[in-house]
């Protein structure tokens, strides 16, 4: 009678989840590697995926910190061609065994550190300023590195990153395997770090800067974390990308770039991980189904951004977060609902 | 000599694009000025402009006066238009929705002219002809000085219009603050649309000014454009007319001088850098008001 609400407890929450994490990730990898899809989809799958990091890194910036930052695909770049350089240099795809997972690992850690260091470099000076100016000193970067992309060969005499024709034969590192793995590793750092004292401070500048830095939260100091962390799985994203492609063009991380990402967060519901995740689904697997539209994929994407800010500006999932053991509680509770309001 | 003329040449070119930089940075500066926003559609109001002039000269025929006429008259109805399907509902939501809004015009804008007449350039037939002449020992084209003489004239027009008209007072008073503006009986609605009529009106002269110099239409030729004349915007001072005016000529001068030293392939680069470096020194632009916060 007094204990009308079960609950379940901690531990046994964190065994549910990390064992059912386990289960997808090594259960659909086997079935991926035992021949159980296609080798298309399996490309789709892993672009998806890469997406999905993407997404769920811009939402930190844009959903949970209350900024736009326009120059994701910039961070994209720089991850990218670390990792690609990197990896060329280690000559990765020669190394065996655990030398070439050290390499991967290497490669996906540096190119997020890398990108995290431009985001520290970027965010330090632009998120002083307040409202708008965030947005163009971000663009602002996108092509600035697009264009030190380009040319910075010419200008120094090297060849590094091999200008407007492109960075090739890079190590075709990234597998299905590593994508979920970086997948549930960023959306499992992202939610712990927004679950934290920290993820409140950040959502609290959000909601109201001022209020928030008159409680004694130190925004600048907030926002420029919030920006990193961001700039760093976009990083990682870009890693992957290049370890996926085995090239990179400069011309691919243009505005376009951080726009397509940007209709995914907004799409799906800015500051919800669970929206983020299922927009860049969505947004990446449609189009591979419908390649006879491809012509008015983009007409179609900048008419959802639109519509959607017109008449759902939260999002199509606003700010609801998926969470099993909510949802196991509620079944749990399910018969002694009568019971407790009595 | 021989660098001197070189010179001279380059900061005749660098007024020009300049003049057309400070025509369309105006537009992003009043507009911000009033409700706030960055107008990203405001660079694709100059393509579809430059797309009214070419079709106007190749299918209709028509004189390149009446041409640009059109495309002024078709600009200025497609910035009330964009106002008032997509900014109008948005006036009391979140500045990010508005600004994610014009983001998606501004795609929306460009995809669709890809979509319909193709991605390639068009060219469009000559607008001002005439003899080029020679200064100081630079050739200066007749285009060049007929832009500087138009950009002149419309930046003395315009500050009488906001200083001396009814209407002006009007944008200046809603600028300052709208609500007191609304209760002295200023009508909000139309002084927006007055202000978006007025900047894509100067958008689509601008157009016309590109195209006589650079003669091609194509459908991401606003995006860069209108970029730059945003950085012009920020640079001389966001929400001052002045400002947006020298603003403008300070980044054509400053590409033009980086092209003149062989450096022209990192011309964006040191465009957006300028905005950066402005951004960090002095946010509020060269000749623009301290932003003051109220809780």
């Amino acid at each position: 009678m007094k204990q009308t609400v079960k609950r379940i407890p901690m531990p046994v929450r964190y065994l549910i989840n990390t064992v059912l994490i386990a289960l997808l990730v090594f259960g659909s990898t086997a079935y991926v590697n035992g021949g159980g899809v296609s080798g298309y989809i399996t490309k789709v799958l892993m672009v998806i995926g890469i997406n999905i990091i993407l997404a769920v890194s811009l939402n930190v910036a844009t959903g949970y910190l209350g900024q736009l930052p326009l120059g994701h695909a910039g961070f994209m770049a720089v991850g990218a061609y670390t990792g690609g350089i990197f990896l060329k240099a280690v000559n990765a795809s020669e190394l065996g065994g655990a030398g070439y997972a050290a390499a991967i690992a290497a490669a996906l850690v540096l190119s997020g550190l890398v990108a995290a260091f431009f985001g520290i470099i970027i965010g330090v000076p632009a998120l002083r300023l307040r409202g708008d100016y965030l947005a163009i000193i971000t663009l602002g970067f996108g092509e600035i590195i697009r264009v030190v992309l380009t040319n910075i060969d010419d200008l120094l005499g090297f060849k590094l990153t091999y200008g407007a024709s492109g960075l090739k034969r890079i190590p075709k590192i990234t597998s299905y395997f590593n994508v979920l793995v970086c997948v549930v590793l960023t959306c499992l750092v992202i939610h712990l770090i927004m679950k934290s004292r920290h993820g409140r401070a950040i959502l609290a500048i959000r909601e109201n800067e001022i209020a928030a830095e008159s409680c004694g939260v130190r925004t600048t100091y907030y926002k420029v974390m919030a920006f990193t962390l961001s700039a760093f799985f976009a990083g990682v994203a870009g890693c992957l990308y290049a370890g996926y492609l085995g090239s990179l063009q400069p011309t691919t991380f243009g505005f376009m770039k951080s726009i397509e990402i940007l209709v995914m967060v907004v799409l799906g519901g800015m500051g919800s991980m669970l929206g983020s995740i299922l927009s860049a689904i969505t947004l990446t697997a449609l189009p591979e189904a419908l390649r006879a539209f491809e012509d008015y994929r983009m007409v179609a994407y900048s008419l959802v951004l639109v519509l959607v800010m017109i008449f759902k500006p939260t999002g199509l999932m606003g700010q609801y977060d998926f969470s099993l053991s909510r949802i196991l509680e509620k079944l749990l509770n399910l018969g002694k609902k009568s019971k407790k309001e009595g | 000599m021989a660098f001197f003329s070189t010179l001279f040449s380059q900061i005749i070119n660098g007024l020009q694009s300049g003049s057309i930089y400070a025509l369309v940075a105006l537009g992003y500066s009043m507009v911000y000025g009033i409700i706030m926003l960055l107008n990203f559609a405001h660079g694709d109001i100059i393509m579809v402009g430059a797309y009214v002039v070419w079709m106007s000269m190749t299918s209709f025929g028509l004189h390149p006066l009446p041409s640009i006429l059109l495309a002024v008259v078709v600009s200025t109805l497609l910035g009330v238009v964009i106002e008032k399907v997509a900014y109008a509902p948005l006036r009391s939501s979140p500045r990010l929705s508005l600004l994610i809004t014009a983001i998606g015009i501004s795609f929306l804008l460009e995809n669709g002219f890809q979509l319909i007449f193709g991605a390639g350039a068009k060219v469009v037939p000559p607008l001002i002809e005439g003899p080029t002449f020679k200064i100081a020992g630079a050739s200066v084209s007749t285009p060049a000085l007929v832009t500087l003489a138009v950009t002149v004239v419309i930046m003395i027009g315009l500050t009488l219009l906001v200083q001396k008209t009814k209407l002006g007072r009007a944008m200046r008073a809603v600028s300052e603050d709208m609500g007191a503006a609304q209760l002295m009986g200023v009508n909000i609605n139309t002084t927006i649309s007055f202000t978006f009529a007025l900047g894509s009106a100067l958008a689509a002269v601008a157009s016309a000014l590109y195209l006589s110099s650079y003669a091609q239409a194509s459908p991401t030729m606003g995006s860069m454009l209108g970029l730059k004349a945003f950085v012009a915007a920020v640079l001389g001072g966001i929400g001052s007319l002045p400002g947006a005016m020298l603003g403008g000529f300070v980044i054509g001068l400053a590409e033009a001088l980086v092209s003149a030293v062989g450096l022209s392939v990192w011309k964006d680069g040191v465009v957006f850098a300028i905005l950066i470096v402005v951004l960090l020194v002095r946010p509020s632009g060269l000749l623009g008001k301290p932003m003051k916060e109220k809780v």
